[in-house]
């Protein structure tokens, strides 16, 4: 029981909420009669069993990447950042804009300037709950929420008003912003794969090389894990914060710009959040906040999303059956205390 | 269009979008005030909705009639103060972090409705329920002039019984020892419990009376404004109670006020294209300007809003 403890629990209690997650979806199907093997045999099978799901796969897990970086890094600094949605909208908006009003730039500039351009929206949108925590002290988690139905509602009514285009949506980006390719669509049987999985990796390394690599990660970190002694330790505080969440909020509007550059090439009017930005919490939590964790859970919430559609045709069990295991891991994970109470207490008497 | 017309049309307006938000954001108040964070809201509401429109089918099915809509309503209390166990179970006696957990209740409920209402109808929502909530004039009360049409005509009981109930909860919580006890718990849970209180009790029994208010207000909304669920159905109203219930200063007075401000805002974003001068003012910052004055509410620059002390914190017995 000694693996449920100390350095290796970031990773056994993970792998313990997956299972557990999934033995509930299980005990689910089972009482609702459907046939759990099957089904999950399925699942299996509708990530790995051809080009094509693989291609859709990666291209899932591209967003949630950098969505569950953005919670992460926030996390870090002891901030959670809700918000992930809103600024994942506004990014979205942003990087479709610059797709839109420039032309005839090479791709190598105009796919760079649409994703900074995303990553600046988010970076303002996250801006805002973080000043008003440095400044204010007022809880990063209410005013983020706050900020993604205003997000949600402005990103739709400009559309509505300066960009929209037939189908409630706006134009087409040009091909030179556009992170689609040929190559990857046609390798992977026709999926809607594209380049943006390589941003997403290069956003988990400057993630990683951030906080683990630099004085500011390190202050960033510091301030995490103690306020108090931070500030005694003469690390700006306040800066930190605002610094954090404006880094986390570039992270989601780089994920916005993964949809509106590559998986659409488009932003609609959104009826609802597209739901992303909330997974994003979910992979960040499995991943235990770190950039690999981070890949690895967005890898197999990424795999149980698409999944979940050849689980539906095969074994008619509904979709959502994956996002019932997916909040049960997170709520294994956030009981992780239940984990460690119980390997504790056997620990104390000795046995194992 | 003279002003009497005007309000006729907005204010009963607002006082039907604001009913769910106002039971549901005092059920945020039960739970906050006893120091548990409900993020959950969201998610409670959204069983509240599918179990008001499922029962509310099934009555209809059962023959009960006119009754079936409030039926459904009582069962989606006892189904919403259930489900809010996992939350009170996970952030209580398991010490997860309260907001991660009210995520998760919001990914779950979302999830289990969903996949509930294709396992029983085989279809995306439910069917469109006969027998709901309708509009009724208050029998003498409409006939007063002036304040018959604006406040009792045109309106739902649900809306008196939500009013109604959080002049109940303010009583409740202010001017009863359950009261005292629960605000004590929130604010200094080791002081209640040097005194007798058993702080994990009273925050049990917060979460599930918050669960039992957000189901009867995601029911009501499905029985009175939906008419059914779907994914749809509870997209944010959650939310906009969590803000309510801030707004209002975690006062059950405060959040019902909020919450038919909020209610307002909704119902103008709905009706404004009716009344002139409303007309040039565009949709967005009617639909943004709930969210928009809680945070300025927060930042002190619309009144001070402060949480309740301990609230966020698991208590540990004996931690120092």
């Amino acid at each position: 029981m000694k693996i449920l403890n100390g350095k290796w629990s970031a990773i056994t209690v993970p792998l313990l909420s997956v299972m557990l997650g999934l033995f509930v979806g299980g005990i689910i199907m089972l009482v609702s009669g459907y046939n759990p093997f099957v089904a999950y045999a399925a699942l299996f099978n509708g990530i790995f069993s051809n080009t094509y799901v693989l291609g859709e796969t990666i291209r899932q897990m591209t967003p949630l990447i950098l969505s569950g970086i953005a919670v992460a890094f926030a996390f870090r600094t002891g901030l959670f950042n809700i918000g992930v949605e809103g600024q994942l909208l506004v990014g979205w908006l942003a990087s479709v804009y610059v797709g839109l009003q420039f032309e005839g730039l090479s791709p190598f500039v105009h796919i760079p300037l649409a994703i900074l351009a995303a990553g600046v929206a988010g970076a303002i949108w996250a801006f805002v709950p973080g000043l008003l925590k440095a400044k204010y002290h007022v809880h990063e988690v209410i005013t983020t929420i706050m900020m993604n139905y205003v997000a949600l509602h402005v990103v739709n009514a400009i559309i509505r008003t300066y960009l929209l285009a037939p189908g409630e949506r706006t134009e087409e980006i040009h091909q030179s912003a556009s992170l689609q390719s040929a190559f990857l669509e046609s390798v992977t049987d026709f999926s809607r794969l594209h380049y943006g999985i390589i941003v997403a990796i290069i956003g988990a390394i400057i993630m990683w090389f951030l906080l683990w690599k630099t004085s500011t990660g390190y202050e960033l970190r510091a301030v995490g894990f103690n306020k108090y002694a931070s500030e005694y330790a003469g690390i700006n505080v306040r800066r930190n914060i605002i610094l954090s969440m404006v880094v986390s909020g570039a992270f989601a509007g780089a994920a916005g710009a993964m949809e509106g550059l590559g998986t659409y090439g488009y932003m609609t009017i959104m009826p609802a959040f597209t739901g992303v930005g909330f997974d994003g919490i979910a992979v960040s939590l499995l991943g235990a906040n770190s950039a690999l964790g981070v890949v690895l859970a967005a890898a197999l919430f990424g795999g149980l999303k698409i999944g979940a559609l050849n689980m539906q045709s095969v074994a008619q069990v509904p979709t959502q059956l994956v996002e019932i295991v997916i909040a049960m891991i997170i709520f294994f994970v956030a009981s992780s205390y239940l984990i460690h109470w119980i390997s504790n207490r056997v620990n104390k008497r000795g046995k194992i | 269009m003279d002003m009497m017309q005007i309000l006729q049309i907005v204010i009963p307006a607002a006082i039907f979008s604001a009913a769910p938000l106002i039971f549901t954001a005092l059920g945020g108040v039960f739970s906050e005030r006893s120091g548990v964070v409900n993020i959950g809201l969201e998610g409670l509401m959204l069983m509240g909705a599918f179990t008001g429109a499922l029962f509310t089918y099934l009555g209809e099915q059962w023959g009960m009639g006119a009754a079936s809509p409030w039926f459904s309503l009582i069962v989606a209390i006892i189904i919403g103060a259930l489900f809010s166990l996992i939350h009170a179970v996970a952030s209580i006696s398991l010490r997860a972090d309260q907001v991660v957990s009210g995520v998760a209740l919001n990914f779950l409920a979302a999830g289990l409705a969903i996949f509930l209402v294709k396992k029983i109808f085989d279809a995306g929502q439910t069917p469109i329920i006969q027998e709901r909530i309708y509009k009724t004039n208050v029998p003498f009360l409409s006939d007063i002039p002036f304040i018959g049409p604006l406040f009792f005509s045109n309106a739902y009981y649900t809306s008196y019984i939500a009013i109604a109930l959080a002049v109940l909860v303010w009583w409740v919580i202010y001017k009863t020892p359950f009261g005292l006890r629960l605000r004590s718990v929130g604010e200094h849970p080791m002081a209640a419990d040097t005194m007798g209180i058993n702080v994990t009790k009273m925050r049990y029994v917060a979460v599930m009376l918050s669960g039992g208010f957000a189901g009867l207000g995601g029911a009501v909304y499905a029985t009175s404004i939906a008419g059914n669920f779907s994914h749809a159905t509870i997209s944010g109203q959650g939310f906009m109670a969590l803000a309510a219930m801030i707004f209002g200063k975690w006062h059950p007075l405060g959040a019902m006020g909020a919450a038919l401000f909020f209610g307002l805002a909704q119902s103008l974003s709905i009706t404004g294209q009716q009344i002139p001068g409303l007309k040039e003012i565009p949709e967005v910052y009617l639909l943004i300007s709930p969210y928009v004055l809680t945070i300025l509410a927060l930042a002190g620059l619309v009144g001070r809003a402060d949480a309740p002390k301990a609230i966020g914190q698991p208590y540990e017995k004996g931690k120092r």
